[in-house]
């Protein structure tokens, strides 16, 4: 079977396939194009969260003459961005629901002379309450979304939760909060649009899902498929940040170039791109937890909010990803789980690496700690009591079919980081010193691919086909940002064929060439469409052994086979199409099943510093455990699992987005903070290995699992350290210090 | 409209070069749209990120802080550069050489930047500690990578035990 024969290219450390092309500076980023008779287009943004638009006029010190302007009545189809409910305007129509919500677009041949004429726009308001908050939404007092503000709604139910209370043990309660996080990709959103009567639209841009942009274009020029193109330029970072927002802009740069008969590029400059594009939903997680003597889990009821901002966009699958993943990785017979989005009059919150399970997580993993305390026993030992096994069944009664070795994962991760040994030092130490260590763990797991029956819905196709000049091409519409898809995708195809990692190329990211094999998205790449990838490969090797005379296994006998095939059937090309595992069973409606393909585990521990004169928090070390499947890649995956990690250390400690009135008011690297190579600890990477029997060449979804852990992992490392629970992230210095300012108020610390 | 700008000569890459552009123009924007090079690239234009650091007459800057005329006669080096010759078969600066085999670029938008602060700290580091080489790449930011296997390349590039894996990498391609 592929998942466990030798390979000679998959899991070896082959060059990066694009890689040589970003060392020398000649990968194009959308910045770097010019099209002949290029314009430049800028956008007049809201600076009032909600209001009725009473007027737009034109300050007569510029020359508007010399300017293409566009507004909500120049959109030729439907106004509004095309993703799963069309609430979205692509540009505001007599009302604003957030600050920076696209209003009018400009466009002229001189960049420079944009931002003084977007600045002449005068547009007068008529405003209304805004809404900035969970709690302000959940009072319904002003009503900004539907009848009660609420985007989407889930409830899990899995035994009797409220049978328990009366008599379980332990009964321990928690609310746990976590805020907005910006992608900051370095590369800001960009898009270049033409358009010309015979040929419809083309676009060119800094996007992972091609054929979402194609869907909102279809949407908004109401144009067949044929007269609407998209081509994914050299993508710098993307993270989820460029999932739904390219629909926007490409639809923006599209309009301005129909009118203005240019092509016209909207590049973002940083601060455009922080106040007005996605980031992370803030969320809110109340935990009530029911437990027996034992410390075994009896029953969880959880209430989980997020602010999903002021338009539906991706908050139901969001919504949906961290309720699937709010019970953790554990046995439990009763379960409840209420969660809700909350529409707010904030930019609307997107698509972000973990996409629900980062913030469902944190309070989980946060609460096991509390728990742990509040019972007295180790929080390893309590998690430890409470793992699904391989036969056990989840919250949505998921029985899990393959392997699960969180136990083992478990041992390595303390062993590697010496866990037990140091928290005892630490407990020695910390009462004698002004920084205080601790140790925090994690566990959790992350589902690959779209939830429940996402993946037949998506429908994939996708292939690879061979070159006249003796290339083969994977055609698929998985993007590279970063993560590797072309270089996995290509040693799969490679690796199937038998053929040289060389011998094989990406088709351009261009819905000219490529099927829709799904959106970049979910950690479905390695698994779902590299599975793909794989049938296809095979696939053409049957073709070419049917009707080709395919008789040995060396490149040249495919080669010549190839060309044999080419001269009696024109093209050499196989595609093949998503098919689920067998036995899989989901219900939409009562959410009960499959949730998932497949699942990544994983064990994080940190080590923390905690110094009591500045309030900050350092992480000093840290260590990720995890079991992707087969490891497709061992230097990318190791790359995929750091940045993961550094991601979400600047999602506990760093990153704070600030609102002031509904608008990013810290919307620069200058005070919006990351994590620089100086504030990174050390991250050791271990992977233990059980290749997935669905996944191409074993793999399962590795992209999000790493900005699972860390946050979790390092406030419970924090609690170790100085004994005092903290709630919310993100953590800074003045945050930390506020919280012991408070609890002071009220008692002296507890020691240790 | 150009002509009344005075001619400003720098020494880009090995070459001399004449650009006619408003004395205030940003070295980043002369380097990207006067002279094509763009694998220098913005990542925030307030000198925060890092993207855009070329080694101007020796010393790291950021490029979007430098207007033009402060460049006047200044010998700057780019990412285009950095290897001698870039045909097939051409050789990669031992950084591009590391970066490819360490997995150091990623998305690829903050590898210019990071090969010019690294060629630059090793430079005055032939020999760096990774405390040097995290003090060095300070200046320069990465989303993707964690900085882990940037680290790693920089290492790499530096030392001898190196040089299996580098040619390794080589081969492959």
């Amino acid at each position: 079977m592929s998942t466990t024969a030798t390979t000679r290219i998959v899991g070896a450390p082959v060059p990066r396939k694009e890689g040589v092309d970003k060392l020398v500076g000649r990968a194009q980023y959308v910045d770097d194009i010019e099209r002949e008779g290029m314009w430049h287009g800028a956008t007049v943004r809201s600076t009032i969260p909600r209001g009725i638009i009473r007027s737009i006029t034109f300050d007569p010190c510029i020359n508007w003459s010399e300017f293409t302007i566009v507004t909500a009545a120049d959109v030729p189809g439907k106004n509004h961005i095309q993703l799963i409910v069309a609430d979205q305007p692509c540009l505001a129509d007599g009302k604003v629901n957030h600050c920076d919500e696209a209003i009018l677009l400009l466009a002229h041949p001189d960049k420079h002379k944009l931002l003084e004429a977007a600045g002449a726009v005068r547009i007068a308001y008529d405003p209304l309450p805004p809404v900035f908050t969970i709690e302000e939404s959940e009072k319904q007092n002003e009503i900004i979304h539907g009848e009660d503000n609420i985007l989407k709604s889930f409830l899990l139910e899995k035994g009797d939760v409220d049978s328990v209370w009366a008599t379980a043990a332990h009964k321990i309660e928690g609310e746990y909060r976590t805020g907005a996080q910006e992608h900051l990709y370095i590369e800001n959103n960009g898009m270049i649009a033409e358009w010309n009567r015979e040929d419809g639209i083309t676009v060119w841009g800094s996007l992972q899902c091609p054929y979402y942009v194609h869907k909102t274009l279809r949407a908004v020029f109401d144009l067949p498929d044929e007269k609407v193109r998209v081509i994914q330029t050299e993508t710098g970072g993307a993270f989820g940040g460029k999932e739904d927002y390219p629909s926007i802009l490409a639809s923006h740069a599209a309009l301005l170039a129909m009118k203005s008969g240019h092509p016209v590029k909207m590049a973002y400059d940083r601060m455009e791109d922080l106040a007005a594009t996605t980031k992370r939903h803030p969320s809110r997680v109340r935990h009530r937890t029911a437990l027996d003597k034992d410390g075994k889990l009896l029953a969880m009821e959880i209430d989980l909010a997020i602010d999903g901002g002021a338009y539906s966009t991706l908050s139901s699958t969001v919504l949906s990803r961290a309720t699937l993943h709010s019970c953790g990785p554990y046995v439990c017979p009763n379960i409840r789980v209420r969660s809700r989005a909350w529409a707010t009059n904030i930019v609307p919150y997107g698509a972000f690496r973990g996409f629900g399970a980062p913030q469902a997580i944190f309070a989980m993993e946060r609460h096991m700690d509390e728990i742990a305390a509040a019972i007295g026993i180790d929080p390893v030992e309590l998690r430890r009591r409470n793992f699904l096994h391989e036969g056990d069944a989840n919250a949505t009664e998921q029985r899990m079919r393959e392997p699960v070795i969180l136990d083992r994962l478990l041992d390595r991760a303390l062993k590697e980081s010496d866990y037990h040994a140091k928290r005892a030092r630490y407990a020695r130490e910390n009462p004698i010193n002004s920084v205080k260590r601790g140790m925090g763990i994690a566990a959790f797991y992350h589902g690959s691919g779209f939830t429940g029956s996402g993946e037949l819905y998506l429908n994939s196709l996708a292939g690879v086909d061979v070159t006249v000049d003796g290339k083969v091409r994977v055609l698929v519409s998985n993007t590279e940002f970063g993560q590797g898809t072309n270089t996995i995708l290509t040693q799969i195809a490679a690796e199937a064929l038998g053929i040289d990692f060389s011998d094989v190329i990406m088709a351009p990211a261009d819905t000219a060439h490529i099927p829709n094999s799904g959106p970049t998205v979910a950690s479905r790449t390695s698994m779902v469409v590299g599975r793909l990838v794989e049938r296809a490969s095979l696939q053409l090797l049957a073709m070419l052994r049917d009707h080709a005379g395919l008789g040995g296994r060396s490149r040249g006998d495919f080669f010549a086979a190839c060309a044999r095939y080419r001269e009696a059937h024109g093209k050499v090309e196989s595609l093949c199409r998503y098919e689920a595992p067998p036995g899989i069973y989901w219900n939409d409606q009562t959410y009960h099943g499959e949730a998932y393909g497949a699942y990544a585990w994983a064990i994080y521990v940190a080590q923390v510093a905690v110094d009591t004169v500045t309030y900050s928090a350092d992480v000093e070390d840290f260590w990720a455990v995890q079991e992707v499947g087969r490891v497709l890649h061992p230097v990318l995956a190791k790359g995929q699992i750091e940045g993961g990690v550094a991601q979400g250390i600047g999602y506990a400690l760093y990153e704070k987005v600030l609102l002031e009135n509904g608008h990013m008011a810290n919307n620069q690297m200058t005070n919006y903070i990351i994590p620089t190579a100086e504030d990174v600890p050390p991250i050791h990477v271990i992977f233990e290995q059980i290749p997935f029997r669905y996944g191409g060449y074993g793999a399962k979804g590795i992209g999000e699992l790493p900005h699972d852990g860390p946050a979790p992992a390092i406030l419970n490392a924090i609690r170790d350290a100085i004994g005092v629970p903290v709630n919310t992230i993100p953590l800074l210095p003045e945050d930390l210090l506020a919280v012991l300012a408070a609890r002071k108020c009220v008692e002296e610390p507890v020691a240790q | 409209m150009s002509a009344r700008w005075p001619t400003i000569r720098m020494i880009v890459n090995g070459e001399q070069r004449g650009i006619q552009a408003p004395p205030m123009k940003r070295l980043l924007d002369v380097l990207r749209q006067d002279l094509h090079l763009t694998g220098t690239k913005e990542g925030c234009g307030e000198g925060e990120c890092g993207s855009c650091s070329v080694r101007m007459n020796g010393e790291l800057v950021n490029s979007c802080l430098i207007p033009v005329l402060q460049a006047q006669g200044a010998e700057i080096q780019t990412v285009e550069g950095l290897a001698p010759k870039l045909e097939p078969g051409g050789t990669l600066h031992p950084l591009q050489e590391a970066f490819l085999a360490c997995g150091g670029a990623q998305c690829g938008i903050c590898t210019p930047g990071m090969l010019m602060a690294a060629a630059q700290l090793l430079e005055t580091h032939p020999r760096p500690t990774l405390a040097e080489i995290r003090e060095g790449l300070a200046g320069n930011l990465c989303r993707c990578t964690g900085f882990m296997r940037i680290f790693e390349s920089v290492l790499a590039a530096s030392t001898q035990a190196s040089q299996p894996a580098l040619r390794q990498a080589h081969h492959a391609r």
